[in-house]
């Protein structure tokens, strides 16, 4: 029988305020444990949560961007359980009124662009990081990320393979960092994903039983852990079997999914209305000053470079994404106007550099304005694309623009027809014998004066010059 | 009855609670009788009403994003039964 996916995800995403949700704390990574705490946060009695005003409005970018409805009134509820890394007892979470419902996104999918659909995005705080104790019984807890604001964002169940999962996320991911509501470091756990999953016979309308896939902290992780678990519902319902609704784990090393069935106890939240916190009313005036602020998204920028730039949907993609790249990218046209040229030493030389330095853009030593400048003087003769690849190295290495770099090492480019003329007459007085066997008709002997004259000039002599000369004076 | 003695135990578990077979018999009667008492609110026509969180008018209390000094760690610490080092230590725990 063939057996289809279905697969809904969960991401949560840490918001780049830069105090928490509910306290003035900071929520800068990295610090002393237990140095980014308060009363609030810490959970103690009597204190009072009051909700930050940008973790709401980064909340209404990310559901502007996801085209979802944003309910005008919507409020906070308590989750409750009991979890070492969640003082209070209970995670203050949206529940019956999240903020936003009912959007989507456009991805790639297995065939062609798919909408998928969003169930609901919405706001909640982050717990504490534990640290388990390999020798002793114990564990030891951090209360710095307690209180860091997140958003919930729930995909319907419309993701149909491994694949499409990734697209899905990768999307989503670009998204909250175009926004710059999220920096989407994935390491730090500031983007993380669970995943449900479950198969069906194809044709079949109703679903089959799930499992939730946690642990999966990258987007290759994602996908493997996906694919491992469609192949081991598929071999369990192909023998007959059940699959059982549980969480299982995604171990990375091993490559496969583990349950957890034992460990976990039915989840019981009792969620209410959290009494601290007040209903959070949205008005018109608001949304609309936050789509005010709204930067282009990837998906239009994508479309614009390839109507704009004419360049193909390969480079369309690698130049957006990123904003910093995509305007790095935008400036060297500006100035060069030459947009494939561009797209060619942004994407091969620059990328390739600052991967090797593991750099960001952002930080690359070659302003917008040296590229450009450097693709001017390839334009113009002045240097040949060789030598540009030796100047590119050297401003990426030193900073200093073209022009500086091509008076440092000598590397003006040999235009002068004249001169190359008496180069060539000398290199050909030289090899009487080559000369004759190509003018007995050994047309392969060409390249040898090419290489003879590029030796001579130090590899200085324009390409396209030499060409010429060559096929005027030889024969 | 409003609830059972099962749904009591229930309850008095995800709270961490234990109590005697006599506490289970008079917090189960006890607690039937606050939710006989709240049934009353049933008995009200909310037609038309609009369900709501909460019963001030008040909504939209923000404060705006900006970093204030946290507690050092050694006041963090204070009340913790048994710190180690920079950490609240507690019993072992893994999902």
């Amino acid at each position: 029988m063939e057996f289809e996916p279905v697969i809904g995800l969960e991401v949560h995403a840490q918001l780049r305020s830069d105090s928490k949700i509910f306290c003035s704390c900071s929520t800068q990574f990295g610090a002393g444990p237990n140095t980014h705490t308060c009363p609030v946060c810490l959970g103690m009695p009597g204190v009072l949560p009051i909700l930050n005003r940008k973790v709401v409005e980064f909340t209404i970018k990310m559901a502007l961007a996801t085209h979802c409805r944003i309910n005008r009134e919507n409020s906070f509820a308590r989750k409750n359980y009991f979890y070492p890394d969640l003082p209070k007892g209970y995670q203050i979470s949206q529940y019956a009124y999240p903020l936003a419902e009912a959007g989507g996104i456009e991805v790639e999918g297995d065939e062609n662009r798919k909408c998928i659909g969003i169930t609901r995005i919405h706001m909640e705080e982050d717990a504490g990081k534990l640290i388990h104790d390999e020798h002793f019984p114990a564990s030891y807890v951090d209360l710095n990320r307690t209180g860091v604001p997140l958003i919930e964002i729930v995909s319907e169940p419309d993701i149909r393979s491994a694949e499409e999962a990734a697209a899905y996320l990768r999307r989503i991911h670009e998204i909250l960092v175009y926004l710059e509501i999220c920096d989407g470091n994935m390491e730090e756990g500031s983007f993380r994903c669970d995943a449900n999953v479950s198969l069906r016979p194809r044709g079949q309308e109703e679903f089959g039983t799930r499992a939730e896939l946690k642990n999966m902290n990258s987007f290759r992780n994602v996908q493997r852990a996906l694919e491992y678990e469609i192949k081991r519902q598929q071999y369990v319902l192909e023998a007959g079997g059940e699959v059982i609704q549980e969480t299982r784990l995604w171990d990375d090393a091993q490559g496969v999914t583990i349950s957890m069935r034992g460990k976990e106890e039915a989840h019981d939240y009792r969620y209410f209305p959290d009494p601290d916190l007040v209903t959070i009313v949205i008005s018109d005036a608001w949304i609309e000053e936050i789509r005010g602020t709204m930067p282009e998204l990837p998906l239009e920028k994508r479309e614009r470079f390839l109507r704009d730039y004419q360049i193909p949907p390969y480079d369309a993609g690698v130049l957006t994404a990123s904003r910093a790249l995509a305007d790095y990218y935008e400036e060297v046209v500006r100035l060069c106007g030459q947009p494939k040229v561009a797209s060619n030493w942004v994407m091969g030389d620059i990328l390739r550099f600052l991967k090797e330095d593991k750099r960001d853009i952002r930080d690359c030593p070659i302003p917008a304005a040296s590229l450009a400048e450097m693709i001017r003087l390839i334009e113009d003769g002045a240097i040949s694309g060789k030598m540009a690849k030796e100047v590119s190295e050297e401003m990426y290495r030193t900073g200093k623009p073209p022009q500086t770099v091509i008076t440092e090492k000598g590397l003006v480019q040999i235009t002068d027809a004249g001169a190359l003329a008496a180069v060539i007459a000398e290199i050909m007085a030289a090899n009487p014998t080559q000369l004759a066997q190509y003018r007995g008709g050994k047309d392969k002997l060409f390249g040898f004066f090419v290489g003879q004259v590029m030796k001579a000039t130090q590899g200085k002599a324009n390409p396209q010059l030499i060409n010429d000369l060559l096929k005027k004076m030889l024969p | 009855m409003k609830i059972t003695r099962a749904e009591v135990a229930h309850v008095a578990h995800l709270a961490r609670l234990t109590f005697g077979e006599e506490e289970m018999d008079k917090f189960t009667s006890q607690l039937n009788d606050i939710l006989l008492y709240m049934e009353k609110l049933n008995s009200v026509d909310t037609t038309g009403v609009e369900p709501m969180t909460h019963a001030t008018v008040l909504h939209n209390a923000f404060r705006e994003d900006a970093v204030k000094p946290s507690l050092s760690n050694e006041q963090s610490l204070a009340n913790a039964p048994d710190p180690r080092g920079e950490f609240f230590r507690v019993p072992k725990v893994i999902e």
